[in-house]
Parts: structure tokens; C-alpha cells; sequence
């Protein structure tokens, strides 16, 4: 096995033990980011030398630290990938937007700031949709990213690098964003675990907004396990962002080995339409039968408001999209507002208007009464089970191209993930199988702050299942 | 077409051409079509999720139209 494919805590307990060091680990990383980002437009930026350097410095910590520094440093030599939104001191941060081309931040986003301090090693920056505007990575301004278990294929978005970058072996971990599905969509069409956490128990400081009420910091992992280590990491208050939450007090990895008989799993009857494509129908319902092989118990719900949730989303997002992008005027950072790309430009309009004297109440202030419905769906469906599991994604990973033209198509993609960043919970993406060699994921939703018990959940589902040992076939 | 794509992109600042106007013309009036479907929904007492403008402005000593008005920052 070569170090690159590891998970989080293999690496460590190979670097720990000394079996291999932080330097030969990261090029092995770096060796596979040279080998296939020219096909699959990973990479936006690669920090070869940083990296090293870092490494360097890591493998001298772990042959000179204490046990004890040894453990408060829970990413000590292990390379991670950075969405191209976080902003990173020094290193180019583009939101794959020609706007931010040239951008070179002079301070660390909160949650960069925390990895490094964790000891990780930052090899580069991922593509992306520009400003997390979209569902397969087609929006970027420099270029799609391709998905390497078919490059055909879009990997899913807006976290399309982050998510392509895990499933290629390039790098043990990687950061998203989810405002309506960035980080659950591409983990579902790329084989990973994605986590999209509760809002406001990641800082959002440094991290580019795009709307800021549904914004969520995530990340994708090759297990999930590795997903609740790196939590441990990023939850937690942060003075620089007012909407962080106090500090969890739980260790986010104590629960993954419990049993999960009896627990009460939910499945909306509204998520099984005749929309849902067949494959992945059936994908889900041999999903529900492991989780029965397991013992937890089935139990029918209703989250009646879902079917209006694209369209509350589509008009509270582009609202706070306008105002977020208002910012780059060409005066004090950014170019001229006519490099925004095309789906940039419909949202800021999209928005403008929906804000827009005469309009507010009719669309924003509507949308957000319907946002308070769409909570409580939740809410009452949580009165009666512990959490509940859908699809992420209605199909299976489109070509390249397939939707580009139509963007409602596109935005309708997201009609099983938008609800859970309108209410405001966590939510857990986790492999689920394959489809004519194309991945599907699904989706566990619990209750505000329930991370600790999505990790349990996901964790036997995994375990049982074992779909994320396998591998694409990259050429 | 439900919106008038030049006044809205002269409210955003963003410079258009005549194709992206025509072009960006239906595909978002496809949009606000498709949100129209809100409005089957009866939300009469319901509450926003955000705070009204009144309770945003209920700590302020100094409002104006529903607005927090401060001193002047530039004179003439």
C-alpha cells in the first residue's frame, strides 16, 4: 500500500511508531497530485515547498516530542488538502474566481489556523465552483474538475477538488464548505465522507462567505472515523466569528464503537418519490437494510415542507450572496465586477432583485417564513426518532456538461441536502455503493449539536459495509 | 420576462453585454417562476427565521425610517 492512500489514523500511527516519516509521506502525496491533477483539475495551487518544509519540521517534532505534545498535536505530519475558500496566509486564495486571481491573503482563517497549530501539513489549494456557486465544479474559472473514478463524470460541487483530491489518494483529508450541499453532494459522487456540521459549531472567520446564514465549514475523510478526529480539531467558539457556538465538551471519537440496536432511524416518506432515480432507490433501501441487519429500528416520518425547500434556498442564498459579493468593487481588493463568471453574475442579480425595493416581502421575507416551517419539519420529526437517513443526491453522478446550460436543472440537484442548511443541522454523508461503477452516498440528519451520535451511526454503517475500501481506477 | 435584468444589473454594479442580458433574462425569470411555488404556501403567522426589522432595531437610541441613523462621516 503506498502512504498516500492512508487514512488519518493509520498515517499517525505509522508516523508515531516511525515506520515511515511526515517528509516521505508528503511526497508521496505530492508524487500522486503531479501524476493525475493535469487530467482531473484538482489543484488550483500546489505548496510543494511549504509542504516540505513542513513536513520537515514535523518528522523533527516526532522524533523530539513529548508524548504529551505528541498528543495535542492530532495531525502532526499529515498532509491536508484546503478548499480554495479558506484562506491561507500567503499562498494564493482564489475562489476559482478571476476576480481573486491574484489574491494573496495576509492572515489565516480560523479553522487553517487550527490545523496548522494541530501539526497538519497544507499541500495545496482545490478547486472549485467559483464561490461555491454550484453542484458538480463546472463553475469554476479555471476549469472542471474531473471524477476520478470517471472523468466523464463531474465529481459534484461546489467542493469538487476537495472531494476529487480524497478520492484520488492525493491527500489523507480535505476542507469544504456546505451552504446547500458543497460538501455531502461531491462526498456522495466521489466515494468519501463528507461531514457538514452544525451551523455555527465551525468558525467561519477567513473563510470566503457566500451566504452567510447556511454557510457550514466542513470536510471530507476517507473514513469515518478519521471524520471525527478532524472534528475534534475544527468545532469549537471562536471569538473572530459571533455565530460560534461554546466549545464542545465531548470527544467527538468515544462513541463510534458503540451498538446502535434500538436506535430510531427516520425515513422521510417524501424523499421516495418517483423523481428519485431507480439505482438510486435501490441503493438506499439496501442501505435501510443494513442499518435493520444492525438493529435499529425503521420508522416512517413526514418532513412535509422539503418539496419547497430549492426554492426558499433559491431566494435566501442569492439574497445573501448579492450582499456578500458587494464587497468586491474593483477598490480594495479583487478586479472589476465584469470578471465575475456567469454563475456568479445570476445569483448577485437573482438576489439584488429578490432584496430589491417592492420585492422583499413578497420573495425574502416569505422565504424566510417558510424557512421557520421547514425547521420545525424537523423538529417534530425529531420527537419521534433519533435521526434520520435519505439519499444525498436524487441521481447518480451526471456528465460533464449535461446541466451546464440550465441552471434550475442544476439547482434542483440539491433538493435532498438545502434542508439541512435551512435548518440550521448537522448532517453526514457516508458511501453507500456503486452504480455502474459510479458511487452513491447517503445522508444522516440529526439534531442540532448530534454529531457525536451521526459519527456512531455512520461509523456501523461503514463498518459493515466497507464500501469506502474501494478504490477508482485512475489512469 | 419577470425581471428587468438591466435595471437590476445597474442596482448590482455589474456591466452587461446585449447577449448576457437577453440570456440571463430567461434563465432567471425560469428561476423566479419556479420560486413563484412559495406562494401556495399559507405562512400567515408564521415567523421569519431572522429578526424583524423592529427587533434589529430595538437597541438603537437613534433610528430613522427604519433604519440606525449615526452622525455624519463626510461633510460637505
Amino acid at each position: 500500500m503506498k502512504l498516500n492512500e492512508l487514512t488519518i489514523k493509520e498515517a499517525r500511527e505509522g508516523l508515531k511508531s516511525k515506520k515511515f516519516s511526515s517528509v516521505e509521506l508528503t511526497t508521496d502525496c505530492l508524487e500522486q497530485i503531479k501524476k493525475y491533477n493535469i487530467t482531473l483539475n484538482v489543484f488550483i495551487t500546489i505548496t510543494e515547498k511549504e509542504a516540505l518544509e513542513q513536513a520537515k519540521k514535523a518528522d523533527k517534532q516526532l522524533n523530539n516530542g513529548t508524548i504529551e505534545q505528541l498528543n495535542n498535536c492530532s495531525l502532526l505530519g499529515i498532509p491536508i488538502a484546503l478548499k480554495d475558500l479558506f484562506t491561507t496566509k500567503a499562498v494564493k486564495t482564489t475562489a476559482a474566481s478571476h476576480v481573486l486571481k491574484d489574491y494573496i491573503p495576509s492572515y489565516d482563517a480560523t479553522v487553517v489556523r487550527k490545523l496548522k497549530n494541530a501539526g497538519a501539513v497544507i499541500i495545496g489549494k482545490t478547486n472549485l465552483d467559483a464561490w461555491g456557486h454550484g453542484g458538480s465544479g463546472e463553475n469554476s474559472d479555471f476549469g472542471p474538475t474531473k471524477n476520478p473514478w470517471n472523468k466523464k463524470y463531474v465529481p459534484g460541487g461546489s467542493s469538487s477538488g476537495s472531494a476529487a483530491a480524497l478520492a484520488a489518494d492525493m491527500c489523507i483529508a480535505s476542507t469544504g464548505t456546505d451552504t446547500g450541499g458543497s460538501v455531502r453532494l461531491p462526498a456522495s459522487f466521489c466515494n468519501a465522507v463528507g461531514l457538514k456540521p452544525t451551523y455555527g459549531r465551525v468558525s467561519r472567520y477567513g473563510i470566503i462567505a457566500m451566504a452567510s446564514s447556511l454557510d457550514s465549514i466542513g470536510h471530507f475523510t476517507k473514513t469515518v472515523e478519521d471524520s471525527s478526529l478532524f472534528f475534534n480539531i475544527t468545532a469549537g467558539k471562536d471569538p473572530m466569528d459571533g455565530t460560534t457556538l461554546p466549545n464542545p465538551t465531548e470527544d467527538f471519537t468515544t462513541n463510534l464503537d458503540k451498538n446502535i440496536k434500538g436506535l430510531k432511524i427516520g425515513i422521510p416518506k417524501e424523499f421516495v418519490t418517483s423523481d428519485l432515480d431507480r439505482q438510486v432507490k435501490t441503493k438506499f433501501e439496501q442501505s435501510i437494510k443494513v442499518f435493520e441487519s444492525l438493529r435499529a429500528e425503521i420508522v416512517e416520518v413526514s418532513l412535509p415542507y422539503t418539496e419547497y425547500g430549492i426554492a426558499a434556498y433559491y431566494i435566501i442564498q442569492p439574497s445573501e450572496v448579492s450582499s456578500n459579493l458587494a464587497r468586491y468593487d474593483g477598490i480594495r481588493f479583487g478586479s472589476a465586477r465584469q470578471n465575475f463568471g456567469d454563475e456568479a453574475k445570476r445569483r448577485i442579480m437573482l438576489g439584488t432583485y429578490t432584496l430589491s425595493a417592492g420585492y422583499y416581502d413578497a420573495y425574502y421575507k416569505k422565504a424566510m417564513q417558510v424557512r421557520t416551517l421547514i425547521k420545525k419539519d424537523f423538529e417534530d420529526a425529531f420527537r419521534k426518532v433519533d435521526v434520520i437517513i435519505t439519499p444525498v443526491s436524487p441521481t447518480p453522478p451526471w456528465k460533464l456538461g449535461e446541466k451546464i446550460n440550465d441552471p434550475l436543472k442544476m439547482y434542483l440537484s440539491d433538493i435532498f441536502t438545502v434542508t439541512a442548511n435551512l435548518a440550521g443541522i448537522p448532517g453526514l454523508s457516508v458511501p453507500a455503493g456503486f452504480t455502474n461503477g459510479h458511487p452513491v452516498g447517503i445522508q444522516i440528519l440529526g439534531p442540532q449539536f448530534s454529531e457525536g451520535l451521526l459519527f456512531q451511526i455512520g461509523h456501523a454503517f461503514e463498518q459493515k459495509t466497507l464500501f469506502y475500501r474501494q478504490k477508482p481506477l485512475l489512469r | 420576462m419577470k425581471i428587468d435584468v438591466g435595471h437590476v444589473a445597474k442596482l448590482a454594479n455589474l456591466p452587461l453585454k446585449p447577449e448576457e442580458k437577453e440570456k440571463f433574462g430567461k434563465q432567471l425569470s425560469e428561476t423566479l417562476s419556479y420560486v413563484d411555488k412559495l406562494n401556495s404556501i399559507n405562512t400567515r403567522n408564521v415567523e421569519s427565521t431572522s429578526l424583524s426589522q423592529e427587533e434589529a432595531l430595538s437597541n438603537t437610541k437613534s433610528q430613522h425610517n427604519g433604519l440606525f441613523k449615526v452622525k455624519a462621516i463626510l461633510e460637505e
